[in-house]
């Protein structure tokens, strides 16, 4: 028995060697061929959509001469435009709000969460998760409705209680409203990775601090938040990622206050209906781009000033 | 949980004090979270002029059954094809994102071959791109070859997942051990026999967990749908609810909207709810790679 199978394995080991350069050959295509269904389909709709979008951004159709090249004409007109402007100026101040608010709310109930300091632990993670699961249009619309002058709950308790309707759809209070929307579905989805990260920090380097009898927010700040300060980047760049292409929460509440958001009330809106009511795809194009670069800009220099922070810490 | 530390020179008492005030501020939060959800069960439950007339925060006629046979009928049955619709983009996108996507995380963690660290980078700089500024010039070079207002127009953009290959790298690096991979191409298995049979039964988690994501992510979509799709019988939910909810804002014609939309809106986030409750193991699972490395 023992012998025979000594036999085989030497017999399968000449095998082997014959078949090596063929099988070297097809060895080497392989990793090709696996990755071939993703490239194919990330090459389609990720790399030629925005080559495509590249290449029509520096073209314009116009009257006399139809689809003629124009160099940067749309992007120098798109830095001109002032309705350009107003939907970046607009996500610039909605971010410098509610970026920090979330962040910061996801933050203490991450420490909370992982410190155990308090009961139905458990319970928190997934209510607070729970947001996230409902679609972005589903939350504004319910949102819409609670903010609603006529029926929304808001409205009734304050004309209970004689006080003046809340004017949440109002030019003053829209942009608020929606960073409520936004804070409502997102915060307990950074909580969520900024729990994961604390929970992959090793037991003895969380404990450390409380040896020395430090006290534990002295703890969080000193020890625990510079241990997931990665992953808090990672949120914060993701928040303002998503600040700047803000668009599904603001489409729907306009059916609520049309004259409040108006087409240019985020630079996506504005792309969006450059594109499909005016008709102007190489200028929506030019202004998609146009964002791209202010949200690389503000991303670039975020992250610059806190790595300087981080190394001066 | 006993991850705080009984610290000399402080009582018990004080420990039990911060522990209830801690809890009572999360309290709110939780009651802040769940706000809306209760309001749209309460309001799911009235007839359209309930809804008007009485306090929007409790219960007062119980008309849930009639509104939701007023959504299922609505408009000859719509609501119907939009739940149809939803599930079967949800699906088709989960299933072959979660594929393609381990298949190539598989590769880059277990083959070294020519182009795959430059390949890597340009995936996972990707991420960085937002998907809302592709959905524009994707829907124009899918109207040069006839695709839009077809159900691809949906599920074939939905199939790349960038964040997924780069889950499943770091799941394969971390779970598939070389030593079973070397013991199956010992046997003579051919290298797809041995993802399909040897190294998928280990990256099932992780693939659950891309499945889950990505499956959420079409589900909730709406840009993409709303530009490409406008034939209102291949709308998913998020596009119909919303083109129902500017109907029923703009006056909405002879019939009250209002009760539709609500009870509409509870019906399309239910399956969602409660497929995040059940696989709630997964998609933790999938932060918690996320932010391991980096």
């Amino acid at each position: 028995m023992v012998s025979q199978g000594a036999q085989s394995t030497k017999g399968g080991g000449e095998r082997t060697e014959a078949g090596v350069s063929g099988g070297r050959r097809r060895q080497a295509a392989i990793p090709y061929v696996f990755l071939a269904p993703f490239l194919i389909l990330f090459v389609t709709f990720l790399i030629l959509p925005l080559a495509y979008a590249l290449v029509i951004s520096v073209y314009a159709d116009k009257l006399v001469g139809g689809n003629v090249f124009v160099g940067f004409e749309n992007y120098k007109q798109a830095l001109g435009d002032p309705g350009f402007w107003d939907g970046v100026r607009r996500m610039i101040y909605f971010g410098i709000f509610q970026v920090p608010v979330m962040l910061g709310l996801a933050l203490v109930f991450a420490l909370l969460l992982d410190s155990g300091a308090a009961w139905f632990t458990t319970l928190f993670r997934l209510g607070f998760f729970i947001p996230y699961a409902v679609p972005s249009v589903v939350a504004a619309l319910i949102w819409g409705y609670l903010y609603g002058p006529t029926f929304g709950p808001f409205s009734q308790l304050a004309d209970y209680l004689g006080l003046p309707t809340p004017a949440f759809l109002s030019d003053t209070w829209m942009l608020p409203s929606i960073a409520n929307v936004v804070t409502w579905e997102f915060t307990g989805y950074n909580m969520i990775i900024m729990y994961a990260a604390l929970q992959a920090v090793p037991r003895e380097v969380r404990d450390a601090g409380a040896v020395d009898g430090a006290k534990p927010w002295q703890i969080a700040l000193y020890i625990r938040i510079p241990l997931i300060f990665p992953a808090i980047l990672l949120t914060a760049v993701f928040s303002i990622i998503g600040t700047f292409q803000l668009f599904n929460e603001p489409s729907v509440l306009q059916a609520l206050a049309p004259g409040v958001i108006t087409d240019h009330y985020t630079p996506n809106l504005y792309a969006y209906g450059l594109a499909f009511t005016n008709q102007e795809y190489n200028y929506s194009a030019a202004v998609s781009f146009a964002l791209g670069a202010v949200v690389v800009v503000f991303s670039y220099v975020f992250m610059l000033v806190t790595n300087r922070r981080e190394v001066r810490a | 949980m006993a991850s705080v530390p009984a610290r000399s020179g402080k009582s018990s008492g004080d420990l039990l004090g911060s522990r209830v005030v801690i809890t009572g501020f999360l309290l709110v939060f939780l009651a802040y979270s769940l706000l809306p959800l209760f309001y749209l069960i309460v309001s799911a439950t009235k007839d359209g002029s309930a809804l008007f007339s009485t306090f929007g925060l409790w219960f007062a006629s119980f008309d849930l059954f009639a509104n939701l046979k007023a959504v299922f009928t609505y408009d000859g049955g719509v609501f119907v094809n939009w739940l149809l619709n939803t599930a079967y983009y949800s699906v088709i996108s989960a299933v072959g994102a979660a594929f393609v996507a381990t298949i190539a995380g598989y590769t880059f963690a277990k083959f070294r071959f020519r182009g795959r660290t430059l390949l890597f980078a340009v995936i996972l700089g990707s991420i960085m791109v937002p998907p809302t500024a592709l959905v524009i010039p994707t829907y124009l070079l899918l109207s040069k070859v006839a695709l839009v207002n077809t159900p691809f127009a949906v599920i074939l953009p939905s199939l790349i997942s960038p964040f997924g290959v780069y889950l499943m790298r770091v799941y394969a690096e971390q779970s598939v051990p070389d030593d079973l991979l070397d013991a199956a191409r010992v046997d003579g298995a051919g290298e797809f026999r041995i993802f399909w049979s040897v190294a998928l039964r280990v990256l099932a988690p992780g693939f659950v967990t891309v499945l889950l994501l990505s499956f959420v992510t079409t589900w909730n979509n709406y840009f993409l749908p709303l530009v490409v799709l406008n034939n209102p019988k291949l709308y998913p939910l998020t596009v119909g609810l919303a083109s129902l909810n500017r109907v029923a804002s703009a006056g909405g014609g002879a019939q009250n909207l209002y009760p539709i939309v609500i009870t509409g809106a509870l019906v399309s986030i239910l399956p969602i709810i409660v497929a995040f409750l059940f696989l709630q193991r997964y998609w933790q699972g999938g932060l918690t790679f996320g932010s391991l490395k980096d």
